[in-house]
């Protein structure tokens, strides 16, 4: 990629082009198995399609994988995020149902998934853990503390403010899929119109010479796993919300890989650097609409994990170090080398200059 | 005097005899042979599959993909001994060469492409998890008088039964210890964890040395996924989620750095048996929740990471001081 350079970024329509070519044809999928895919009904005051089911059931990897992108963004990654969903969700349940408001609950699961959330930042800003093994902890003990929590039940309730985050609508359009919306906006708008975005970059990129850069990496790196725990937490209320139940043991189980695909699956880099948390998102979307192809194709779910690993295998061979190398000395190589990219860049270099 | 590369492990040692003493204060029956003969069978199947994971970490290696690749192994059994007339020996060799094979396929992908290792095996664990599902996604009985022989396979002592599969967890414990310290594979995975560049200069083979960890690693996960199906006599594509958060677990509270490069085979085992203590005693106390287990074990794995961090810490500590020391003694001496 070029020098990452100050003020606008050259397009951000053409990073995300891939992430869009990839959904368009996951959506083509779905249309091709089932026609009807994006018929949208508007009944009993409520959208309903399968258009509309692909962005509110794919809202919980949406929210892990924003906190999650910038996490990796650091170089990090955060393998407590399905943990801490279960914590989040156990204590908001556990909240209503000791009688207090919605309001509350959402608080008190809000400051669950923070706390989670600065222990993993404390462990790798503060103790230099690396970061797969720092959130590994949380990530065993986790679960057991939200069973602590349920005190090993699922622990139902019938809240209808706090059912109304998960299985409710705001103006007809269900309530999660505002929720990451709005979220994803609010994150990205204060990483891009700030310095932050950049700072994070720089971490990830080297965090020694970031520091020396004068960055306060260690602040910055425990602010982004704190902001990963608050994203598993809202993303934890809104899976109870919407099986009015809290299940320390399966709620959020595996949804870690799966936000973790979805960052990968929006070209960012594992090793850290720069990120894009909108073509995260997409990826979050992409893997939804696979998962409802499987669905509608009639298809045995059994299938779905399979494909999902052909997948993975297939976007990662592409990124592999080794392979962009190869593609790029075979076109250095070429017979006839394209002049109309550097034609094209030059005046952009000139006019960041 | 004991030198600082021992003492991880000597740790590890004295957490496990004084668990052991709090138990055996609390509940003396807890000293029985049956309770000692309980822990190796119930463990078998995670000891095994630790052992590979040993391997791994010490070469600075992730696998995730075991717990999957045990259900795997389970559901593959089930279903080939259920549908054909198979004999489960000509099965497990089968399995075995499968699971290797994955395993090493893995490897490769990790050297050849360059890829982090914690990526590649998250990939193969979706994948064998889904293989699994596709085979079949209902618990499958096992019943083969083969099975029936092995299972009642056992050595009495004291009305104490040591099974057939805790002997064989003992056993790839014992080889796995003359292969990490007594083997050239053994030196070269320290080699690769100690540092992939100095490895590569002092003329390690790379290739060989990486596919090879992670054949073991997938190897010895098909070994596990064959006792684990001994152990239950059935094969289920949902069984062992989440063994390899256990099995690194107990690789690190054995005392095994988990950047590499350090740490011992037998540190393991008494891992394993730290763990299997924790559970013994909850299923004695009968008044704590299953779920304990999960917050000590947590607890555990945090008190060793830390440790593992003042130690490394104390190192460079020192070697900076000698640096310093040398470098005033050179200024002074010039």
């Amino acid at each position: 990629m070029t020098q990452p350079t100050v003020g606008p970024r050259p397009s951000v329509f053409k990073r995300i082009m891939p992430q869009l070519v990839i959904l368009a044809v996951a959506l083509a999928l779905n249309v091709a198995v089932f026609p009807e895919f994006f018929h949208i009904d508007f009944r009993n005051g409520r959208l309903f399609g399968n258009l509309i089911d692909v962005l509110n059931r794919g809202a919980p990897v949406a929210l892990l994988c924003i906190g999650m992108t910038l996490v990796i963004a650091t170089k990090g990654i955060d393998l407590s995020v399905g943990a801490v969903m279960a914590i989040a969700g156990a204590v908001a349940a556990a909240t209503v149902v000791d009688g207090h408001s919605w309001g509350t609950a959402l608080l008190a699961a809000l400051l669950a998934g923070g706390l989670c959330g600065l222990w993993n930042g404390f462990l790798v800003a503060v103790l230099r853990i690396q970061p797969i093994v720092a959130t590994l902890v949380l990530m065993v003990a986790g679960r057991g503390i939200a069973q602590l929590v349920t005190e090993g039940k699922i622990l139902t309730f019938d809240n209808a403010g706090l059912i109304n985050l998960g299985a409710g609508t705001i103006a007809g359009v269900p309530t999660p899929i505002l929720i990451w919306l709005a979220l994803g906006a609010l994150v990205t708008f204060g990483v891009r119109r700030t310095a932050l975005g950049m700072l994070i970059e720089a971490i990830g990129i080297n965090e020694r010479s970031s520091r020396l850069a004068g960055i306060n990496s260690r602040v910055l790196l425990v602010c982004v796993y704190l902001v990963s725990g608050l994203c598993a937490a809202l993303a934890g209320v809104i899976v109870a919300a919407d099986i009015k139940g809290a299940d320390a043991n399966n709620a959020g189980l595996w949804l870690e890989l799966d936000a973790i695909l979805a960052v990968v699956i929006g070209g960012n880099s594992l090793l850290g650097g720069r990120f894009s948390i909108v073509a995260s998102l997409l990826g979050a979307l992409i893997i939804q609409s696979i998962n409802s192809v499987i669905l509608l194709s009639g298809l045995p779910p059994e299938f779905n994990l399979v494909i999902k690993a052909l997948l993975i295998l297939g976007i990662l061979v592409i990124q592999s170090p080794r392979i962009g190398n190869y593609i790029y000395m075979l076109r250095a190589s070429g017979p006839q080398p394209q002049p109309d990219p550097l034609v094209r860049q030059r005046p952009e270099k000139e006019a960041a200059q | 005097m004991i030198r600082s590369t021992h003492l991880p492990l000597l740790i590890t040692l004295a957490t496990f005899i004084v668990a052991y003493a709090l138990c055996a204060s609390a509940y003396p029956a807890m000293l029985s042979f049956r309770v000692v003969a309980n822990l190796l069978t119930d463990n078998a199947f995670l000891g095994i599959a630790a052992v590979g994971m040993t391997f791994v970490i010490l070469s600075g290696g992730i696998d995730l993909s075991i717990g999957s690749v045990i259900a795997f192994t389970g559901v593959f059994l089930a279903v080939i001994l259920r549908d054909t007339s198979l004999h489960p020996l000509v099965a497990f060799a089968l399995v075995l060469a499968l699971t290797t094979g994955f395993g090493a396929a893995m490897g490769a992908t990790i050297h050849y492409l360059e890829m982090p290792p914690f990526i590649v095996t998250l990939a193969g664990m979706f994948l064998a998890r889904g293989a699994a599902y596709v085979l079949s996604t209902e618990s499958v009985p096992i019943t083969h008088e083969f099975y029936d022989m092995l299972q009642g396979l056992y050595w009495k002592i004291d009305g104490a039964r040591f099974r057939l599969i805790g002997g064989l967890m003992v056993l790839t414990f014992l080889v796995g210890i003359i292969t990490a310290h007594r083997t050239r594979f053994g030196q070269n995975v320290y080699a690769l964890g100690g540092g992939e560049q100095a490895a590569r200069l002092m003329g390690v083979p790379m290739a060989s040395t990486t596919i090879g960890i992670y054949a073991v690693s997938g190897g010895l996960a098909g070994l596990s996924g064959i006792v684990f199906s001994l152990y239950t006599s059935a094969g289920y594509s949902l069984a062992t989620v989440g063994v390899e958060l256990d099995a690194i677990a107990a690789v690190v509270i054995g005392g095994t750095l988990l950047t590499g490069g350090y740490g011992f085979v037998a540190g393991t085992f008494f891992g394993i048996l730290i763990m299997g203590l924790i559970q013994t005693y909850i299923v004695f106390d009968g008044t704590l929740s299953s779920w304990w287990t999960k917050i000590v074990i947590g607890g555990l794995l945090f008190a060793f990471i830390l440790l593992q961090k003042g130690l490394t810490w104390a190192a460079e500590k020192r070697a900076t001081r000698a640096r310093q020391r040398t470098a005033t003694g050179s200024a002074a001496l010039s």
